[in-house]
């Protein structure tokens, strides 16, 4: 059988060597973007000098032969769903047996006088960072609309050449579609230190430019004017399915897909950021664009591509970001606005940036999600409290085990259970106790 | 403020540098036959290459290199002849007396001002390397920042980082065949060498302060870098101290305690001469502390690597007490992303650290032979020239020249990676038998690469943890630094039951992480 996967990202790469590890079929991975697969979510050290382009490749080129997964650099043009056949913009074509779309995302854009100026531009592509790396030469400030992930990055990244930003976000709290205005502040402070500025609540009205075209400031609906070169937009991304509209597929925001990632067309199947669940699991988003529930799905269609119909379970939710240096990570559920049947516990470190919050039903007791803020915790325990229904007293109790931290780092479990205690939730915590014997020899 | 303090610090370093680099080129040196004595030749030896050195004595040379190479050449004519005659208790073995006798010739500006020249050439630079680091302590937020590493010139190989790797070629290559061209310098560590094991100073003398040195400074930048992280500046510091105490000031001062001098924290086979014929001997006829110290290398090596690095990993060692991990951790820290990831060099790696870790176990083991036998020879071969060429290939040319000086160029552990047999020794203890991981944290990889891109051992780290599998590889020295520099929190260095430790990879695709069955 051949199987074509178009898009070379993390859900076309993990459904490759997934249906490989199952089977002998054909394999043939599409893209325009890139000759190899690489990590997209690495593309701010690259600009920040960390790393360079090979290291960003999480195989080495190799890889692709022994396996015999071909890769192939085109873009598709248009894809004949009757005769199963792909057609590239160089003209040529490709048949298919199977073909599974993972065409990923591409930044929202917006509807601003002025927004097609030169120095303006979101942050998704190889193609975006290398515009990015040659409009920022010479930038002294710059603005980014949006506070999302991308956003704080492409600040991260700007500052790390002296570049002047300052970020315009519409929430009244940093991150404010999904974190509790605590977590947002904190964030907020971090990035003062770190002399980002940030401004609440506006958005962007107009982009003027300069006589050769170029960005040199923005004015917001609040009326603020600012200078700028380079101006990024970070307002969310959207299904990549432009090339897909007005054929047989059937496309809402994205994709539709089944609970098998199957579209309505026979033999097509679709996975990653381009997709929305016609029956999104339950709790679940019909669009969820990380990396993470990419992996999965593609590892999922494998499944059913080679004839083992496997339906998307994308199990226990949970993502991680990085906020310049403060690392956040969620399990399970923890909401920007707290529900009347929530309870919730918030601590936060007097000294260092660090923060937790753990949040449980008010009824049952039982524990339903944690995040944190520059504390790590093990991935393992915190989805075995979730999918065990631990209550939160038996979950904290046993807080030790989930401390994912390097070793040495100062403790944040005694003061974070001093604190639960003084707020009379109604009940004690009791720590597991470990002795100096034990610490020293594990 | 922050800026001026960097230039003072830069301007102070390259400027002691430019002076410690032009010192050998000063002179006058001037002969006299009295510098014979106290070069370890027996009095007919003085007297024979006495006779032959008379016409030089009063002479003007500018440079100790005309000098060097007079006394040598003499020196070796000579020899040809003693040997011709086999006169053979004349022959001049060592190559001390030329660099002993040029260093006692030198009678330019620094003689007499030793102290001040040390001053200025080598605590001016340490000073301004460290007024250099003091500002970044207050730059930014805490945390990695290893902004503009691939830009830098220093750090990727570019023009900075070859003459680097260059000048500490030369140095490594002028240290061990060349000391007689540096005397001028030597001789500046005299007054603190009087101080600490009251004799003159030797080019070891030399090159044990300028490594410790470094090993501080350096190790200052370290706590500023990742003053965010206390497991780096708590090993940081165990290094430092490891090195100033027990490699530099503790084998000294029992020199000036007639002594034997003795690393306590060396074990063979890094320590390849522990168990030479004269080792053994100087320590048996060293009385109580001998004997102690015989006991104390042999418990180490027998006990104390397989116990430590069951317990802990070899990181017990290779970053946390090791003079060559010392150097590698902070000197060598700015490199650390120049080792090569590729599953080609991890191919070459196992095959020539274990060579290596084979070589020394032989050479010892024909050491040993004549040690209990007496006899030279292992069929053919004489245990000697084995010995020899271990010291030369191994000691010298690999764990220094290659080992220090190619750190601009291949990372900061070429030696401890594809050369220490030591660090084979610990990897096989860590590889099948240690509580030592490092744990991948369920599926929050996002392969980004940060990890082995700065894993100084050419670990592949992401290779497992995208794949959720623990890391046990016997190279990895335990840095943490794979750790620190996730952006995710996906990597715990750990010490825990054995069972399980190497993980199973995951599937994420049913049902969130899961372990694949």
């Amino acid at each position: 059988m051949n199987v074509v996967i178009i898009g070379n990202g993390i859900a076309g790469i993990s459904a490759a060597r997934q249906i490989r590890k199952l089977s002998d079929h054909s394999i043939t991975v599409i893209s325009g973007e890139s000759d190899h697969f690489f990590s997209r979510t690495a593309l701010m050290y690259l600009y920040m000098g960390h790393m360079e382009y090979k290291h960003i490749k999480p195989y080495e080129d190799w890889f692709w032969d022994k396996n015999r997964i071909q890769l192939k650099r085109a873009w598709v043009s248009n894809i004949d769903f009757e005769k199963q056949l792909l057609q590239f913009e160089n003209g040529e074509n490709l048949p298919y047996d199977k073909l599974l779309l993972a065409t990923g995302s591409k930044p929202h854009e917006l509807p601003v006088p002025g927004i097609e100026a030169g120095g303006v531009q979101g942050l998704y592509s190889l193609q975006d960072l290398e515009q990015m790396e040659a409009t920022t030469v010479g930038v002294n400030q710059a603005v980014i609309i949006g506070g999302g992930l991308i956003g704080i990055e492409m600040a991260e990244m700007l500052h790390s050449r002296g570049v002047e930003v300052t970020i315009i976000i519409r929430e009244s709290h940093y991150w404010g579609n999904v974190l509790p205005a605590e977590e947002g502040n904190l964030i907020a402070k971090h990035i003062a230190e770190n002399h980002v500025k940030l401004i609440r609540e506006d958005e962007l009205a107009e982009v003027f430019k300069d006589d050769a075209g170029n960005v040199k400031g923005i004015r917001t609906k609040n009326g603020n004017q600012l200078d700028c070169q380079f101006l990024g937009i970070s307002v969310g991304v959207m299904p990549n399915i432009e090339f897909l509209k007005n054929s047989a597929l059937e496309t809402n925001r994205g994709i539709m897909v089944n609970e098998f990632l199957e579209t309505n067309i026979p033999n097509v199947y679709a996975a990653g950021d381009c997709i929305e669940h016609r029956n999104a699991p339950v709790g679940r988003n019909p669009i969820e664009q990380v990396w993470y529930t990419g992996r999965i799905m593609g590892e999922t269609v494998a499944h059913t591509i080679n004839g083992n119909r496997r339906s998307y379970k994308p199990g226990i939710w949970f993502n991680s970001a990085k906020f310049f240096d403060i690392e956040y990570q969620v399990y399970g559920l923890v909401p920007n606005k707290i529900s009347p049947d929530l309870a919730q516990f918030y601590w936060e470190d007097s000294k260092e940036p660090r923060a937790i919050r753990v949040v449980w039903n008010k009824e049952t007791m039982i524990f339903l999600g944690i995040h944190s803020f520059g504390i790590r915790l093990r991935h393992e325990q915190c989805e075995e409290w979730i999918e065990k229904k631990f209550t939160i007293d038996k979950a904290l109790s046993r807080l030790q085990k989930a401390a994912f931290d390097a070793e040495f780092t100062k403790q944040w479990i005694p003061s974070f259970l001093e604190e639960f205690q003084k707020t009379n939730l109604g009940f004690a915590v009791q720590q597991e106790a470990k002795g100096l014997f034990a610490r020293i020899f594990g | 403020m922050g800026k001026g303090l960097k230039f003072l610090g830069l301007s102070m370093l390259l400027a002691g540098l430019a002076l410690f680099i032009s010192l050998p080129f000063s002179g006058p040196f001037v002969w006299d036959n009295s510098y014979l004595q106290n070069t370890g030749l027996s009095e007919a030896q003085q007297e024979s290459l006495g006779e032959r050195l008379a016409d030089l004595e009063g002479r003007l040379f500018f440079t100790g290199f005309e000098l060097a190479n007079e006394i040598s050449q003499t020196k070796e004519i000579l020899n040809e002849e003693l040997k011709a005659t086999e006169e053979w208790d004349l022959v001049i073995w060592s190559n001390d007396v030329v660099w002993q006798g040029t260093k006692a010739s030198y009678q330019g500006l620094a003689k007499g001002n030793e102290l001040l020249f040390f001053i200025l050439c080598i605590l001016m630079p340490s000073i301004g390397g460290f007024l250099y680091i003091l500002p970044s302590f207050k730059e930014g937020t805490p945390g990695i920042k290893n902004n503009g590493t691939f830009h830098s010139d220093m750090k990727n190989r570019g023009w900075v980082g070859i003459l680097t790797g260059t000048m500490l070629i030369l140095f490594y290559i002028i240290l061990y065949w060349f000391p007689q061209y540096i005397t001028p310098l030597i001789s500046l560590f005299d007054p603190l060498s009087e101080v600490l094991n009251g004799g003159p100073a030797s080019q070891w003398f030399l090159y044990g302060t300028l490594y410790t040195l470094a090993i501080i400074v350096m190790g200052i930048r370290m706590f500023s870098k990742y003053r965010h992280s206390r497991y780096h500046q708590i090993r940081t510091a165990s290094l430092m101290f490891f090195q100033t105490a027990f490699a530099f000031l503790i084998p000294e001062i029992l020199v000036r305690l007639n002594k034997p001098y003795f690393d306590f924290k060396n074990i063979w086979p890094l320590d390849y001469d522990f168990f030479d014929a004269w080792h053994i001997n100087m320590l048996q006829e060293a009385g109580g502390l001998g004997i102690f110290m015989l006991a104390w290398g042999l418990t180490l090596m027998i006990i104390g690597v397989p116990l430590f690095t069951y317990l802990y990993g070899k990181r017990w060692y290779c970053s946390w007490v090791c003079g060559c991990g010392g150097l590698a951790e902070t000197l060598g820290d700015p490199y650390r992303q120049l080792s090569d990831k590729s599953l080609k060099a991890w191919k070459y790696e196992r095959v020539i650290v274990h060579s290596v870790l084979v070589f020394a176990v032989l050479m010892t083991a024909g050491v040993l032979y004549t040690y209990f036998t007496g006899s030279d020879r292992v069929f053919w071969l004489s245990t000697n020239d084995v010995r020899q060429t271990y010291g030369f290939m191994i000691g010298s040319i690999f764990a220094g020249v290659v080992g220090t000086g190619f750190y601009p160029l291949m990372g900061n552990r070429v030696w401890c990676r594809f050369g220490c047999p030591l660090a084979a020794y610990l990897g096989l203890v860590q590889r099948f038998k240690s509580r030592f991981r490092i744990t991948t944290n369920g599926g929050q990889c996002i392969s980004c690469g940060n990890c082995s891109t700065y894993c100084e051992m050419g670990i592949d780290v992401r290779w497992y943890a995208q794949r959720g599998q623990n890391i046990v590889r016997s190279s990895c020295v335990g840095c943490g630094v794979c750790s620190s520099v996730c952006p995710r929190g996906v990597l715990k260095l750990e010490n825990n039951e054995e069972e399980g430790r190497f993980g199973k990879p995951i599937e994420i695709g049913e049902e969130g992480f899961r372990v694949h069955v």
